[in-house]
């Protein structure tokens, strides 16, 4: 029996023609013409192994292309969620940032607001993204290192000093502590006075998406799924503006995915959030509207475009026919980019503002909301405060100078593109089925069949540019015998004292008598899976628990997570 | 079987030939874990016994694998900036238990100003990004050589 992605899959494949006059064409003009010249003509594939053809046609529309690709603003969203798109508003630039102290952060976000950057993006340091406060033994090394550090209330505090956060939007990435950081910015808006229906912004809070490739959690996945759903629904009725994930393609990709797995694991994951949502109780157009996605933007060009393309057609689609969505806003995908980590080299790393523009233009033709452009040192490092400029710049520039925004979705009706977008689609569908027939995406999680996809794609990937069939210039091609080291941002082991410093500061100043009673009531709450977390995991914030004891309470109960063994 | 360092008793020749046996780790509290999928292959690919000591171990559950499975060689891969810790960390746990050996290699983002110290402390290799895997493998095949020398000595 072919369940519902099969019967997706066969309509598009169906859809296809042929051109005659193509196959002629090949005949006698193209072959004779190569054998001529002595071009030896070879099969070409892109990071997905779809094989890429010389040229496409308009033989390779589907017959009904012209729903398909539809127009901007308009099911199935092909063309873009916003009928104007760039004509009525760029993009929002919003710079990931965050290292050291909360204080350095602060100051790198005033810095970013200064040039122009638009919405605000956090990064966490690593104990942050566990769990761990500064002063934890796990944390010895790594405090700040990779991103601000948040122990407690009073670090996100200081990041926010002087930022008005009813005038503009924050996105943070975070996931396993997902709940307790959306708390502390829940409670940080109370404190100075914003009511939550003002505040916006977006928590990625995609676990699924961590067990596949990020590997950060705390606790076994149903875990946190559970404060997934908490965050969902307290966020649907009391922080309206709040986009409560970011279901994250982004890191998939860096761990070594291909485009068509990006896209794939991601939307699947997407589907599941969907449903925990109707399974709570909530009614699809509710909450979906809020539901926003964050993706990667890779070198190969027309991939990524189609990519964008098709995660849009392919919600539209199935958030209408699967889940019966009645909302246009439920259907429309809207999407937050980042250009590729992966594809900046160690070596020659000036090159990494052409490859950093390529992957911005794709995100910008793939329209994309909101951009955040990789820094040329990210190799080596955190981003100096001059190729953070230059990152941001490099988005100015496409958006104010190059003319890519004048026009609606400037690509749409490529031959080669809307083919790339259906086959896109196709495969896409494809996974879907399979993991359906696993029994879902957590059993596809938990038995780790998408991490062995994953690893095994970046690893043929790693023997092609061993190969030398994949070019990586720098790095196999056109090297440099002598390379000049460039600077880089130091992080000292100043930020680690400071923050344990500032850490026992809080916790000599708290109420201890609150602290335990919160905890204490959180712990209670936890135990039963009907109570909403949200209000608990807030008083407790409130009362300056660090991340540590919050996160500790999960642990207590709940236990740890060791992941499959997937190699 | 060969490559226990205890089942060996003169008959060194074939010990030096038994597959090389490798520990990859990532002593902190680091997930980015393609790196480290990547060199597992390649390494079983090129005839090495490979084993994982999953993620976020610490560095003493570093060392008592290392024991435990009696490998010759520890990778240490991290992309964090907590090497300069999380390295020295295994170092000085290897060397309060007496043992010298394990040879140990490094990888990740390390900056050059890094590696001489990682080399001081007797962690080589240092591998940055974008290194050919043939270079990584033949470097461990002359650190496990070594080790193996040194152990046929001991033994």
């Amino acid at each position: 029996m072919d369940n519902f992605w099969d019967i997706k899959a066969r309509e598009i494949m169906q859809s296809f023609t042929e051109d005659k006059n193509y196959e002629k064409w090949k005949e006698t003009v193209l072959n004779p013409w190569n054998k001529k010249t002595g071009y030896k003509d070879k099969t070409m594939e892109n990071s997905s192994a779809m094989p890429v053809k010389e040229l496409y046609t308009a033989g390779d529309l589907p017959r009904d292309a012209s729903e398909r690709i539809g127009y901007p603003g308009e099911y199935p969203f092909t063309r873009g969620i916003y009928p104007n798109m760039y004509r009525g508003r760029n993009w929002t630039m919003r710079m990931f940032s965050g290292f050291g102290t909360p204080d350095d952060t602060n100051k790198r976000l005033k810095y970013l607001i200064e040039n122009g950057e638009t919405g605000l993006s956090i990064a966490f340091d690593m104990p942050t993204l566990y769990g761990y406060d500064c002063d934890s033994s796990r944390a010895e090394g790594e405090v700040g290192k990779c991103g601000v550090n948040v122990s407690s209330l009073y670090d996100m505090e200081r990041i926010f000093d002087g930022i008005d956060l009813s005038k503009v939007s924050t996105s943070m990435t975070i996931n396993a502590p997902a709940a307790i950081l959306t708390a502390m910015y829940f409670v940080l808006a109370e404190k100075k006075g914003i009511p939550l229906e003002k505040i916006s912004g977006t928590v990625q809070a995609d676990i699924l998406k961590e067990y596949i490739a990020q590997k950060e959690w705390m606790y076994p996945p149903e875990t946190h799924l559970r404060l997934i759903r908490d965050m969902l629904v307290y966020s649907t009725e009391h922080v309206p503006k709040w986009n409560y994930i970011s279901v994250s393609g982004y890191h998939i990709r860096e761990a070594g995915s291909s485009a068509v797995q990006e896209l794939a694991f991601t939307l699947a994951d997407g589907f599941y959030y969907i449903e925990m949502g109707i399974n709570a109780g909530l009614k699809v157009d509710d909450f979906a509207p809020r539901t926003s996605f964050f993706f990667n933007s890779s070198i190969n060009f027309f991939e990524e475009i189609a990519k964008f393309r098709a995660a849009r057609r392919i919600w539209a689609t199935v958030l209408k026919e699967k889940y019966h969505a009645k909302n246009p806003k439920s259907m429309a995908l809207k999407f937050h980019t980042q250009t590729s980590g992966y594809t900046l080299t160690w070596q020659q790393p000036l090159n990494n503002i052409v490859r950093t523009t390529i992957e911005a233009m794709a995100a910008v033709l793939g329209g994309t909301q909101s951009l955040h452009t990789n820094s040329y040192d990210e190799a080596w490092a955190l981003p100096t405060d001059d190729a953070v400029k230059v990152a941001l710049r490099t988005q100015q520039i496409i958006a104010e100078e190059t003319g890519i925004t004048d026009v609606i979705d400037p690509l749409g009706g490529s031959y080669y593109l809307e083919r790339l977008t259906c086959e896109m689609e196709i495969e896409a569908y494809k996974y879907f089925s399979e993991i359906e027939k696993m029994g879902g995406i957590l059993e596809a999680v938990k038995s780790g069949y998408l991490q062995k996809e994953i690893a095994d794609t970046s690893y043929k990937k790693q023997l092609k540019i061993e190969r030398g069939d994949d070019i990586i210039v720098g790095v196999n091609k056109y090297v440099d015998r002598d390379e000049k080291p460039i600077n880089t941002l130091k992080i000292t082991d100043v930020a680690e004292k400071g923050q344990i410093n500032s850490l026992e500061n809080v916790k000599k100043n708290r109420d201890q008598s609150k602290v335990s009673r919160s905890l204490e009531e959180l712990h209670k709450a936890m135990e039963d899976d009907r109570i909403n977390l949200m209000p608990y995991i807030m008083e407790c914030v409130r009362n300056y628990c660090t991340l540590e004891e919050i996160s500790n309470v999960g642990r207590e109960i709940f236990g740890e997570w060791k992941e499959p063994k997937i190699y | 079987m060969w490559g226990g360092r205890y089942s060996v008793s003169g008959k060194s020749q074939k010990y030096t030939e038994a597959p090389i046996k490798i520990l990859l780790a990532k002593p902190a509290i680091d997930g980015h874990d393609r790196g480290i999928f990547v060199l597992a292959k390649a390494f079983r690919d090129a005839g090495m016994d490979v084993i994982y000591a999953g993620l976020l171990p610490t560095p003493e559950e570093v060392v008592d694998t290392a024991i435990n499975e009696d490998v010759d060689v520890i990778a240490l891969s991290l992309l964090n900036g907590a090497h300069m810790t999380a390295f020295r960390n295994v170092m000085e746990i290897l060397k309060k238990r007496g043992v010298n050996d394990i040879a140990v290699v490094g990888g990740g983002i390390i900056p050059d100003e890094d590696k001489p110290a990682l080399e001081r402390m007797g962690i080589t290799g240092n591998f940055g990004p974008g290194t050919p895997l043939n270079i990584i493998i033949d470097h461990i095949k002359a650190r496990a050589r070594e080790i193996r020398k040194l152990r046929e000595n001991e033994y």
